[in-house]
């Protein structure tokens, strides 16, 4: 059995990141694991999305529509692009988080309402993380990645992993303090 | 040692550094342009960026000759620019071995189209390798240096998006001393006049046919059975992977890593014990077509697609009767978000006047940053096709709007990066002929779309090592273009390039603009812009004409124009758009 979790957001979020830190700590429980990015375009404020694969043997290394245990989104108009991608009985974890694109900026198309009771009604079992706000309130906005971190490792009900140290790991020291406070905020949801 | 995680990319890299490579060359393409930027961390190999993919093959492929190990690599399309020298080099053998590294993009993520390279190997008669995972990544380069001079042939790596990006664990091993041979001076193998070259011919179709009957053998494929053997999968590379995961244990494979010359002896030998045969592979029908030239009946492009990416799924939705379950999807359609000009980028300010001047413009594009200036609301080009094409294409558009009696003006287009790639061509063409056409240089010092690689106009190069910067003014003059012919412009001076512009055109025949602002994305730009753009409420008149400068920084809400503070780099162009001086600028925080 493999578990597959698609983490997806915009360009800039961390997303990446993100899945580095939950692959060390997978691979780091003895799984085998794949993760697939696409880079190249996606750092252009586009839509972005990283995958990870693990279990006892991994073969592909990416999602494909309905094969998501996890759905992650770092925004939630992502959140509704990606769904198609979620298994029917999947988790979806979101932030409630607003970015708009360049047509929505330019006044090309709008920004529509009602994305989250829209997620609640599809995805039942969703998680909503307020992530984005949780980080400004925590004083830094970036660190958005780290909290969602944290409520993904505790939906995933994994075995023991020293998070706090890997994340320290792989973020720069002088914000180190800032992201286990982050991790802990995601943890605790 | 321990495992570890790397994406097919390093691992190629790896194997690179363990089989001994001593010199690496490429021009930076995603999915390939970490290759390069992981050999840059292993100081025993001179590796480097080179102008472009027939520079950087005819670099390694000299090393080659010279008795060196060497790699070339390049994302699919480069193929085609390093092409030539490629099938010559097939007759020339190697001396030391020759990799030659193809990422090719089925799905189209971040290229200009989705061409199938397995059908170089086939056209330059080169043996070719897919490895399926990083592991094979690894395993497959390090061993293609052996196959390289063995068969006295350059070998072709083969990778997808998919092999290139994903990351898998890895077993890495040790570098031996890396083996040089002396150089021998051999004119009948090296120097290809018709009368070597025809006997290198016959020398190459005799290795193909040594390598078809090593590939029987070879450890580069092996047979998983199923027993009973009912159904067979012939597959490869990527498409391997998802048709595990789609199939798992169910079937028979056999999977493919030697994928040129094809071993006939052991495909007959699979296609004869299964009752059914299946083809999986993503794009073209390549090993379809070979398994049905061997009188084998198959059933492949009939079933999957052969657009796109596979995955899993897919292959599961091909082949299994419809399921009942369907995908979550929404009746609210998400806008869409596609990759657009970063704030504060310096290409905004000269891709937003020509597309404001579109009526009487027709701009041919080039490949980088400002084919996000294509869809609204810049709007600003015309064309796109490949480097270099931003020149010469133009030169040809020219001609054909003058011979219809066509009043637009011809602008064609490029960056530096692209201007040293296969723009110098292009512009010698135009001076030559008397080309009547405005040609620009978006110069922002860096190859930005890859992720800022190093180029001859950057005074670094690829290890990090100071390198004499071209001047590119001085190249533009030293082509023939008349000093009064050239304009220097900050592409974010709306006034200095709508005059730059409207004088080039006005005056007929051939003009250069070089439009020089450095990437904002550039560590040496932080704290370039002092100041940080703000709408002043009062003043703002609702016309939404800084919306048409595409910025991310810029939206509407709550019934006008407003800056995000946070993602504002004030670089000022929307304050030159508005007419009401309603943006106003203040100092950062």
């Amino acid at each position: 059995m493999t578990t597959s979790i698609l983490l997806v957001g915009v360009g800039g979020q961390g997303a990446i990141l993100t899945s580095k830190i939950l692959a060390a700590g997978l691979i780091s429980l003895g799984y085998d694991l794949k993760m697939s990015e696409i880079h190249g375009m996606s750092q252009r404020g586009g839509s972005v999305s990283t995958q990870i694969k693990f279990g006892r043997r991994v073969y592909a290394p990416n999602i494909g529509l309905m094969e998501a245990d996890y759905l992650v989104s770092f925004e939630k108009v992502e959140a509704l692009r990606f769904l198609p991608f979620l298994k029917p009985e999947g988790r979806l974890i979101t932030d409630d988080h607003e970015i708009y694109s360049l047509p929505v900026a330019a006044g090309l198309t709008g920004y529509p309402e009602g994305v989250i009771e829209e997620l609640q009604r599809l995805a039942p079992g969703i998680l909503v993380v307020p992530a984005g706000r949780l980080a400004r309130e925590l004083g830094n906005a970036k660190v958005q990645n780290i909290i969602i971190l944290g409520a993904l490792i505790r939906a995933l009900e994994l075995g023991p992993v020293d998070w706090p140290s890997l994340v320290a790991d792989y973020v720069p020291a002088k914000v180190r303090d800032l992201n286990l406070l982050a991790l802990d905020t995601g943890l605790r949801r | 040692m321990e495992k570890i995680l790397l994406s097919g990319d390093e691992a190629v890299a790896r194997g690179a550094w363990e089989a001994g490579c001593l010199v690496a060359a490429a021009y930076p393409g995603t999915p390939s342009t970490e290759i390069l930027e992981t050999l840059a961390g292993y100081p025993e190999i001179n590796s480097r960026w080179s102008a472009n993919e027939k520079v950087a093959l005819e670099v390694a492929g000299g090393a080659a000759l010279g008795g060196v190990r060497a790699l070339a690599a390049m994302k699919h399309v480069g193929l085609n620019v390093a092409a030539d020298p490629l099938l010559t080099l097939a007759y020339t053998g190697v001396r030391g071995g020759l990799v030659v590294v193809s990422a090719d993009d089925p799905g189209c993520h971040s290229s200009q189209n989705e061409q199938d390279n397995r059908h170089y190997a086939e056209l330059a008669k080169l043996p070719m390798l897919e490895p399926a995972d990083s592991q094979e990544c690894l395993d497959f380069t390090r061993a293609a240096f052996d196959l390289s001079e063995r068969f006295d042939a350059p070998v072709l790596l083969r990778l997808t998006t998919r092999v290139c990006h994903s990351k898998s664990l890895v077993a890495p091993g040790a570098r031996p001393k890396p083996p040089i041979q002396a150089y021998l001076r051999d004119i009948k193998k090296y120097a290809m006049i018709p009368a070597f070259a025809r006997p290198r011919h016959a020398a190459v179709e005799a290795k193909l046919r040594q390598l078809a009957d090593f590939n029987n053998d070879s450890e580069f494929n092996r047979i998983e059975w199923d027993e009973p053997k009912k159904i067979g999968v012939i597959t490869s590379g990527a498409a391997y992977q998802q048709a595990r995961e789609a199939f798992g244990d169910t079937v028979s494979y056999l999977k493919l890593g030697l994928t040129y010359p094809l071993p006939g002896r052991l495909l007959a030998t699979f296609a004869r014990a299964v009752d059914r045969l299946y083809i999986i592979e993503e794009g073209d029908p390549y090993l379809e077509k070979a398994v049905r030239a061997l009188g084998f009946d198959c059933l492949g492009k009939e079933l999957i697609p052969l657009l796109g990416e596979l995955d899993a799924a897919l292959l599961r939705r091909a082949f299994r009767p419809p399921s009942p379950a369907r995908p979550l999807t929404s009746l609210i359609q998400p806008p869409p978000r596609p990759p657009v000009l970063c704030a504060g980028c310096p290409h905004r300010g000269i891709l937003h006047i020509l597309g404001q001047k579109k009526k009487d413009l027709a701009v041919f594009g080039d490949i980088g940053c400002y084919s996000l200036g294509v869809q609204p609301p810049l709007e600003a080009l015309d064309a796109l096709i490949c480097m270099g094409a931003g020149f010469s294409g133009a030169i040809g558009l020219a001609l054909a709007l003058k011979a219809a009696g066509d009043q637009r003006k011809v602008v064609g287009l490029l960056g530096d990066s692209t201007f040293y790639h296969s723009g110098l061509t292009g512009l010698v063409e135009a001076v030559h002929s008397q080309a009547d056409l405005c040609l620009c240089i978006l110069d922002n010092s860096t190859t930005a779309m890859t992720g800022h690689q190093a180029n001859p106009g950057t005074a670094l190069d690829l290890m990090g090592r100071p390198a004499p910067a071209l001047d590119m003014a001085a190249v533009v003059r030293g082509l023939g273009v008349p000093a009064d012919r050239l304009s220097l412009v900050d592409p974010l001076d709306r006034a200095a390039v709508t005059e730059a512009l409207e004088r080039s055109l006005a005056a007929g025949g051939l003009s250069v603009i070089i439009a020089r602002r450095p990437c904002v994305l550039l560590k040496e730009m932080r704290g370039a812009f002092k100041y940080r753009g703000r709408v002043a409420p009062d003043k703002c008149q609702k016309c939404r004409l800084c919306l048409k400068v595409g910025c991310l920084a810029l939206s509407f809400r709550d019934g006008r124009a407003s800056i995000d503070p946070t993602a504002c780099l004030g670089c000022g162009y929307c304050r030159s758009v508005c007419g009401f001086e309603a943006i106003e600028m203040e100092e950062a925080q």
